[in-house]
């Protein structure tokens, strides 16, 4: 019994090491032939549209939804401590530094790094991707890198967006529902955000971004068997980035917490 | 090393999941000249050609094109290398997001700089040559399984390679279709000197195309040579698989593995 439990965490561990090896392979090419002439902007443009604007608005209806929440819940804990004054900064510091990001990144692995999964492993089944070797295009050039550009740029743009949506829904309640008068609320939240909130809310969704291309396009990849195989790929591909990018907000919160105090 | 083979397989193996595909293959191939492998489906035939292209790496053994290991090669030479040679997919393998005409003309778009005109024309010209001009704007969604066949052999001869492999280029296609495919694979040969290997178990198109016709078993080449010699082939194996029977050595084989 021990043993079987101890073998079955043995081949996971090699497992996940096979993935962060394959993974790393992945990034590594997809880094060096993004340097490698010819350089086709229009590629890139078709991915931003499918990553960026045709993600604005479930973002936004998101980030919308979680600005309520979070002025509601604050507002709870605020009148608690009797200092209600702090509803807007808390609502402003949570949504910039750690909410708006990191909402937008599950979103967009859900929705865009699926799709990417899917498409990627139904051309891995169809041989479309040997056809691209066999015609002389880099799969990884081809089909990686244009996803990895477009993602990286998107994110940060789609959580500038998710910011300033989060923060409309969070006055909305306390003007309309907690009697705060609207220019208070706007002068204390552009008061308690510095440079550096913005600044590290919005550089980790680079790396963000990169996560969910790598991932999905390595799902995609290493598709096998067929339909079903296309289905598994896009589930796990999810999962995966969901867990790596939650993992690398922890990291980059610890590193700017040491960084800028 | 002799000028005269354009492709030399040497004894490569290849197992899938510890199922041996290829055990020690060696196959040459005559430039200019078409090349027929004939062999029972799942015998390893796809994975012999897809070796032959550089898209599976043997375990063993090495392929040799024009007298170069291609999997020494640099990414210059690799490159070079797929430009002059061109595959025949089962499927087809057209890629979905694009038309038609983007897939017939994809090597042209991607790394020559060429009119619009000129891309059009070489385009007409390649998919007329399948019998399928006018419909480079279609989607391939909306084409038949032969006719994406067909296009997907357009997309192979626009480029004018001078290698081009066939994975199974008239199943699943109608018997007049079929025909005209063998023809078009003849007439490259005789005009433009092209190299083709073509992987089939449909045995008049073979007869018909071929210069040498070898035969894959068990993941090695058990006969090779020009069509009537294997037609009058004595080895029991090549003679049961040719006249298509049921009972012979290969289905008995079949059956002691199981």
């Amino acid at each position: 019994m021990l043993g079987q439990v101890k073998e079955n965490l043995l081949t996971r561990f090699r497992d996940s090491l096979y993935f962060l090896g394959g993974l790393s392979n992945l990034a590594a090419q997809s880094i060096y032939w993004m340097f490698v002439p010819p350089y086709k902007r229009k590629r890139i443009f078709e991915q931003a549209k499918k990553a960026g604007v045709d993600s604005l608005p479930i973002v936004l209806l998101i980030s919308f939804f979680i600005g309520v929440i979070l002025a509601f819940q604050i507002s709870y804990l605020m009148a608690r401590l009797g200092s209600e004054m702090y509803i807007a900064s808390v609502v402003a510091l949570s949504l910039v530094r750690e909410l708006g990001p990191i909402i937008t990144a599950l979103v967009v692995a859900g929705r865009v790094g699926a799709a990417i999964t899917a498409e990627l492993g139904s051309m891995q089944v169809t041989e479309q991707i040997d056809a691209l070797e066999t015609l002389a295009t880099n799969p990884v050039k081809y089909l990686v890198v244009p996803r990895l550009i477009a993602l990286a740029l998107m994110l940060p743009l789609l959580t500038v967006f998710a910011d300033m949506i989060g923060i409309l829904g969070g006055w909305l309640i306390c003007v309309m529902k907690l009697g705060i008068s609207s220019r208070l609320y706007l002068n204390i939240t552009f008061d308690s955000l510095l440079f550096k909130d913005l600044f590290t809310g919005l550089s980790k969704t680079i790396f963000f971004g990169m996560i969910i291309a790598w991932v999905s396009c390595y799902e995609g990849f290493n598709v096998e068997g067929g339909a079903e195989g296309v289905g598994k790929a896009t589930t796990k591909s999810v999962v995966t980035s969901f867990i790596l990018i939650i993992a690398c907000d922890c990291f980059f919160t610890a590193l700017f917490y040491f960084i800028f105090p | 090393m002799s000028n005269d083979n354009i492709i030399e397989i040497k004894e490569i193996s290849k197992s899938f999941n510890s199922h041996r595909v290829l055990k020690n293959l060696t196959l040459e191939i005559k430039r200019g000249s078409t090349l027929v492998v004939i062999g029972r489906s799942g015998c390893g035939k796809s994975v012999m050609l897809k070796h032959i292209v550089r898209l599976i790496e043997p375990d063993s053994g090495k392929v040799f094109i024009d007298g170069q290991d291609i999997w020494k090669m640099g990414e210059r030479d690799i490159f070079a290398l797929r430009k002059r040679m061109n595959m025949v997919f089962q499927g087809g393998a057209l890629f979905d997001s694009l038309t038609v005409g983007e897939n017939v003309g994809f090597e042209l778009i991607e790394h020559d700089s060429i009119s619009e005109s000129q891309l059009f024309d070489r385009v007409e010209e390649a998919l007329s040559l399948v019998g399928l001009s006018g419909i480079s704007n279609l989607t391939p969604s909306e084409l038949s399984g032969g006719m994406k066949k067909r296009v997907a052999l357009a997309r192979a001869i626009c480029t004018n390679p001078e290698i081009l492999l066939y994975d199974e280029p008239t199943t699943g296609v109608d018997p007049i279709t079929a025909d005209s495919i063998n023809e078009l694979i003849v007439s490259l040969h005789d005009k433009l000197k092209v190299t083709s290997i073509v992987v089939t178990h449909d045995m008049k198109s073979a007869y018909k195309i071929a210069d040498r016709i070898a035969m894959l078993y068990q993941g090695q080449i058990i006969a090779e040579g020009t069509p009537s010699e294997i037609q009058n082939s004595d080895h029991a194996i090549v003679h049961q698989f040719i006249n298509g029977l049921a009972q012979g050595p290969i289905t008995e084989t079949v059956e002691h593995f199981r």
